[in-house]
């Protein structure tokens, strides 16, 4: 089997974020998977073991005294180097901004091809092809490149599953990066999330607000019902330029791409980019008083009414058969 | 200071835009090209520096076909001061590696002390091409910014991420990229719009900007197949007469989802 490398992604003080089994598991799929991991000298040596347990066969450390201060390009050296050791078919990154970005310097570094945003990748007769969902889940495409490796970011939470736990063998490298080429880390915020609701992008039920909601107070129902039903809390553009929540909640088009069980749109018209956000939900609920508002054309159950009415009973009878 | 602005022309978002599902390309025919919203954000931020920096030159570069000229306009009418158009057939279905090594040429054609670019457009939404920039130029990339600060020979800015923020800066020359939380765009005014049409408009091929058109990029990608979905169709619609939230309940207890 051929070698596929998975780039990790390391917290601010080094810890494996919880993005690496999902991209393990889409290595496994193309052949060996290979973790690599750009840290500073001396800082991996505690991470073979948890890679092995997501399914690393390999865990390629490759230390650099200026992993974290600057952006992106210790990952691309670290991958640079970890394809001339092992000579991939295929390299895969999550498609967050810094490893998308990563991904795509080593694209053009190694004079490979680029498929981004995957939510499924395979191998067909040894050759790779990704599978991406376009045009807010209108169209599904399936993409190869010509030539070896194929470099693909992988969306976050869409590939499931887990690679079978192993003992990895651990490969030390180090890497030197450019300064001149990189732009310096002055500051990091890493604070984990505070809140208990469940992360949007990969939540299996979301509440979205919109214009609808009148004011940052109004939000607040969003997250009540939200909290009633342990779901993640959204909201539309419209919704976060009026400064009701912050931009990392906007769903659509410019947002987050949700595809959970339950989507509740509440005040929320259902203009075309919202629903390039949303659409592929496998339920869609919609509050509206306006009824020719296009969310409706996508909804499986719509009411037509006024939310500030609706929700408030909703949450009630959801109290009331969770009691 | 130069600064050149990456701008892309884009089937207008408010449309159902389409893909030729037998090309595996973005019908362009489908809907009304315009100049990507998130470019007008990203000469916006462009044209700010400007008004504060006399001697400051803007120049909008974008790789496209024919009909590419028309966005060029819109954002010279916004202030731009020149444009420069990449027209070349055989980059008709470029992908990445080849989009991102075209504007590199280019942009080591103009000349430019600054690059600001949209964080992703909103047809292939890749969000790396200015980090494809970059490497090729060997240059840093900071992107995805929602606020920037330029200076004479630095630029500095803050990104937004899942976790939090990151501050990031650098030395001139750098490429940046901007998220819609930069700034709201200028509207052209009339004579915005008169000055536009004498403004210049350099157009270029392969050959001009020093590429061979068969030039040996990367590995290719290409789309394999393609298939659109069954559009959603609405269900259920009640109108609430005092017991609609008491009816949801019942319809998300029936459909397992509490
Ligand atoms: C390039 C581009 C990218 C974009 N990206 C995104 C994106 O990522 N996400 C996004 O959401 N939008 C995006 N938009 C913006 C989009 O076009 C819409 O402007 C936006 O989605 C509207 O948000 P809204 O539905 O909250 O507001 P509105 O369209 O104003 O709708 C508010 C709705 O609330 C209803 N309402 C009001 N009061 C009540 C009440 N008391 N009870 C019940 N219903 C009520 C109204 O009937 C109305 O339907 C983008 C636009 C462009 C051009
Ligand atoms: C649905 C879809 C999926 C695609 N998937 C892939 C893929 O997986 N792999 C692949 O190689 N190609 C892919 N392509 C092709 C790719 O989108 C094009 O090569 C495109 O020219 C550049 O990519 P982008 O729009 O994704 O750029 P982004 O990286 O999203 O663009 C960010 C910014 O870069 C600048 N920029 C981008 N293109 C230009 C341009 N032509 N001229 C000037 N400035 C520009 C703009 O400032 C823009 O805001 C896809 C295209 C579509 C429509």
């Amino acid at each position: 089997m051929s070698n596929v490398l998975a780039l990790i992604e390391t917290t601010a003080d080094g810890r494996i974020r919880n993005t690496a089994a999902s991209v393990l598991a889409a290595a496994a799929k193309l052949g060996t998977p290979i973790a690599v991991v750009a840290t500073a000298p001396g800082a991996g040596a505690g991470l073979a073991a948890e890679l092995g347990s997501l399914g690393a066969r390999q865990v390629c450390i490759v230390e650099n005294g200026q992993a974290g201060s600057l952006l992106a390009t210790p990952q691309v050296d670290a991958l640079a180097a970890a394809a001339e050791r092992f000579v991939p078919s295929a390299i895969l990154a999550v498609n967050s901004v810094e490893s998308r970005e990563a991904a795509a310097r080593s694209a053009v570094r190694l004079r490979a091809g680029l498929l981004t945003d995957a939510v499924s990748v395979r191998s067909d007769g040894g050759k790779i092809v990704a599978t991406h969902s376009v045009f807010g889940g209108a169209y599904t495409v399936e993409s190869a490149v010509e030539g070896s490796p194929a470099v693909i970011t992988v969306r976050q939470g869409a590939v499931e599953g887990q690679a079978t736990p192993t003992d990895a063998a651990v490969t030390i490298l180090s890497a030197v990066s450019a300064a001149a080429a990189s732009a310096a880390i002055n500051r990091i915020d890493d604070a984990p999330a505070a809140s208990s609701r469940p992360e949007l992008r990969t939540a299996a039920k979301v509440v979205s607000g919109g214009r609808g909601l009148g004011s940052q107070e109004n939000f607040v129902l969003v997250e009540q019902l939200a909290d009633a039903l342990g779901a993640a809390v959204g909201a539309s553009r419209a919704a976060v330029d009026s400064g009701y929540v912050p931009q990392s909640h906007q769903v659509g088009q410019t947002g987050t791409t949700v595809s959970p069980d339950l989507y509740i749109a509440l005040g929320i018209s259902g203009a075309i980019q919202h629903r390039a956000g949303m659409q592929t939900a496998k339920t869609i609920v919609a509050i509206n008083k306006d009824t020719d508002a296009p969310i409706f054309d996508v909804a499986d159950f719509g009411v037509v009414g006024d939310v500030f009415a609706v929700v408030p009973q909703l949450i009630k009878a959801l109290e009331a058969r969770a009691g | 200071m130069k600064i050149v602005v990456l701008v892309k022309q884009v089937p207008d978002t408010y449309e159902d835009r389409k893909l030729d599902t037998a090309a595996g390309l973005v019908d362009r025919g489908a809907c009304e090209p315009v100049l990507d919203e998130i470019n007008e954000r990203a000469l916006e931020v462009a044209l700010r520096y400007r008004d504060g920096n006399k001697g400051t030159e803007v120049v909008l570069l974008s790789m496209g076909p024919e009909g590419t000229a028309s966005a060029l306009r819109k954002g010279l009418s916004m202030g731009a001061d020149v444009a420069v158009h990449v027209l070349d057939s055989a980059l008709s279905g470029a992908d990445l590696g080849r989009t991102a090594a075209v504007l590199a040429a280019a942009l080591r054609a103009t000349g430019f002390d600054l690059v600001i670019a949209g964080n992703a457009s909103t047809d292939g939404g890749g969000g790396v091409v200015p980090a494809m920039v970059a490497e090729h130029l060997g240059l840093p990339h900071l992107t995805f910014l929602d606020a920037v600060e330029i200076s004479a020979g630095t630029v500095a800015g803050v990104r937004a991420t899942e976790h939090g923020s990151l501050g990031v800066h650098a030395l001139l020359p750098a490429v940046i990229s901007v998220t819609e939380r930069s700034a709201e765009a200028r509207f052209p005014n009339f004579k915005g719009i008169l000055k536009a049409k004498k403004k210049p408009l350099q157009v270029l091929s392969l050959a001009e900007i020093g590429l061979d058109p068969a030039f040996a990029g990367a590995g290719r990608s290409a789309v394999v197949t393609a298939a659109e979905r069954p559009a959603r169709t609405g269900g259920t619609r009640i109108t609430d007469e005092g017991t609609a939230g008491e009816q949801l309940a019942d319809f998300l207890a029936s459909a397992r989802l509490i």
